[in-house]
């Protein structure tokens, strides 16, 4: 049981919880990893955890042959080789376009100006969005809180995850599109995807048992 | 490097492989003309007429260029191999080289499986030349699941859709697309599993013409080869000239594939209707390979013997079929 000896890049955030426990149902003993907030690698379990956006980063090197880690995330690094191979329906979130409530602030620059400043900490997912709908957009990236950039004036509109739309309507920020609807995946390494077929497909058959 | 370009090229010359040597710069319109997604190089430039110019990204179409343009008329089948440079687009800070050195062959005019065992077997005596010990060959069949795809009648619009979520690597995808058609249960079910087939002989079972054209190749390798096979039956490549069968080379002790190669018509495209099939080896990922398998030190002393090895085995199996020459220097 567990994982046939392969090792999961376990995204550690609002993902955490729910992958643990989906380990569980797959028979690992994650008591460890729930115990220790700072140790990274439990390699008894099979364990590596990380935040969700190092995932595919370790999971193409090989440095893991499965991850976890959000659509959104994928989305992002569409680069990535990764082989994408279960949804595993937890972590339910929305990439969304926002302005502040009122008249739409974004819409009056491009009509105005031709070109509207997007705030985002995904400006792949944002560039292709605007690209695709045929919207000139200045992508402004930030790291820390998106909500702030168009409160100080600093851009018209953000890009932006959001699981509940609390924090958006607290800042006075109403969603004005949806781009992506975004659920946990389970990836794969392209080279133990082949090397460990039998070993990944039966840890993949377990996954699709314990969400079924 | 040196050692491995070496022995790789021994490999070719025993196998009577003539290496070619093509100019870096190629007309864009040529690559055009071969596949318009392989024209979509990193490098351009105009020359002082203003034909655009770029680096070659394979090697691929320069060399089919050569043979529709001084082979027209050359008894077939012909062998060539390189050592040579190719150039592709890289992204910023992902330590990827924008100039690679491929080894590779290319055998044009073998009908199909003859032509595409005689390439893996040429592809393994390399990699065992070189030392390589864990590697496997990943094999698939570039029209299986097209093919499948027009069995079941899909429509054009969703077929794109679906074979873009493929070569994405994207099962979920496939599977949301797939399931969006309403085929129903035992439909959906092959067209979600197929491309999630890997393995040996068993995964061959229901899945059409496809599947004897691999099994075909198979039975005309060498035991050793066909014990580094595995099926693939979702192994797609990007570009768009490949129609028979491709394969991917693997090693455990790197997370990337070190090659790949596939069978083609791609020279119908340059006025002769010819087959062909090669496959090409990145050098730098190699090596990283055989470090990876072996440390530093030990990595030459290993090949050796590995070489050895696989002689020994070979000439107690099967010999190879179309070795084209008796000078194997480690024999």
């Amino acid at each position: 049981m567990g994982l046939n000896g392969l090792t999961l890049a376990v995204p550690r955030g609002a993902l955490f919880g729910s992958t643990l426990d989906l380990l569980d149902r797959l028979g690992v003993d994650t008591a460890e990893v729930r115990a220790n907030d700072r140790k990274l690698l439990f390699e008894d379990a099979g364990l590596v955890t990380m935040r969700p956006s190092d995932v595919p980063t370790y999971v193409e090197a090989g440095a893991a042959d499965l991850g976890i880690t959000g659509k959104d995330v994928l989305a992002e690094q569409s680069e990535r080789a990764v082989y994408e191979l279960v949804d595993l329906r937890f972590g339910p979130c929305v990439m969304i376009f926002a302005t502040t409530a009122g008249d739409d602030r974004a819409a009056e620059a491009l009509r105005r100006l031709g070109v509207m400043r997007v705030a985002t900490k995904y400006p792949r997912i944002a560039r292709r969005h605007f690209d695709r709908t045929g919207r000139q957009a200045e992508i402004v990236e930030v790291k820390g809180s998106v909500e702030l950039a168009p409160l100080t004036g600093l851009v018209e509109g953000i890009v932006d995850l959001t699981a509940t739309g609390t924090t958006l309507r607290e800042n006075g920020l109403v969603v004005r599109e949806e781009i992506l609807a975004s659920t946990a995946r389970l990836i794969a390494n392209p080279v133990a995807h082949k090397l460990r077929a039998a070993e990944i497909d039966d840890v993949v058959a377990r996954v699709r048992e314990a969400l079924a | 490097m040196h050692a491995v370009t070496e022995r790789v090229r021994r490999v070719f010359d025993a196998h009577g492989y003539g290496e070619i040597h093509t100019p870096a710069l190629e007309y864009e319109q040529v690559l055009v003309r071969g596949d318009p997604a392989a024209a979509d190089p990193a490098y351009k430039l105009f020359d002082e007429q203003g034909n655009v110019l770029v680096l070659r990204s394979d090697m691929t179409i320069p060399i089919a260029r050569v043979v529709s343009a001084r082979y027209a008329h050359a008894e077939m089948p012909l062998r060539f191999c390189y050592v040579a440079h190719a150039y592709r687009s890289v992204r910023p800070q992902r330590g990827q080289d924008r100039e690679m050195l491929q080894a590779g062959v290319e055998l044009v005019g073998a009908p199909a499986p003859e032509g595409t065992a005689e390439a893996l077997e040429v592809l393994c005596t390399a990699l065992d030349a070189v030392g390589l010990e864990g590697y496997r060959i990943g094999l698939g069949d570039a029209s299986l699941y097209p093919a499948l795809l027009d069995a079941h009648a899909v429509p054009e619009a969703a077929r794109v859709k679906i074979l873009h979520e493929l070569g994405t690597r994207d099962f979920v995808g496939v599977e949301r697309e797939v399931g969006g058609l309403r085929l129903g249960p035992e439909a959906t079910a092959t067209l979600t599993g197929v491309p999630q087939r890997r393995g040996g002989m068993e995964v061959l079972e229901g899945v059409g013409p496809a599947a004897d054209r691999l099994r075909a190749v198979v039975e005309r390798l060498s035991p050793a080869v066909a014990a580094r096979v595995i099926f693939d039956l979702g192994l797609s490549r990007p570009l768009a000239y490949y129609t028979g069968a491709v394969f991917e080379v693997y090693d455990a002790a790197l997370g990337a594939p070190l090659g790949g190669g596939r069978y083609d018509d791609l020279l119908g495209r340059f006025g002769r209707a010819l087959p062909a099939v090669g496959w090409a080896l990145n050098v730098e990922r190699l090596h990283i390979a055989l470090v990876g398998e072996h440390g530093r030190g030990e990595t030459l002393l290993a090949a050796e013997a590995a070489a050895a090895a696989a002689q020994r085995l070979r000439a107690g199996s099967e010999a190879p079929a179309a070795t084209g020459g008796d000078q194997a220097p480690w024999a």
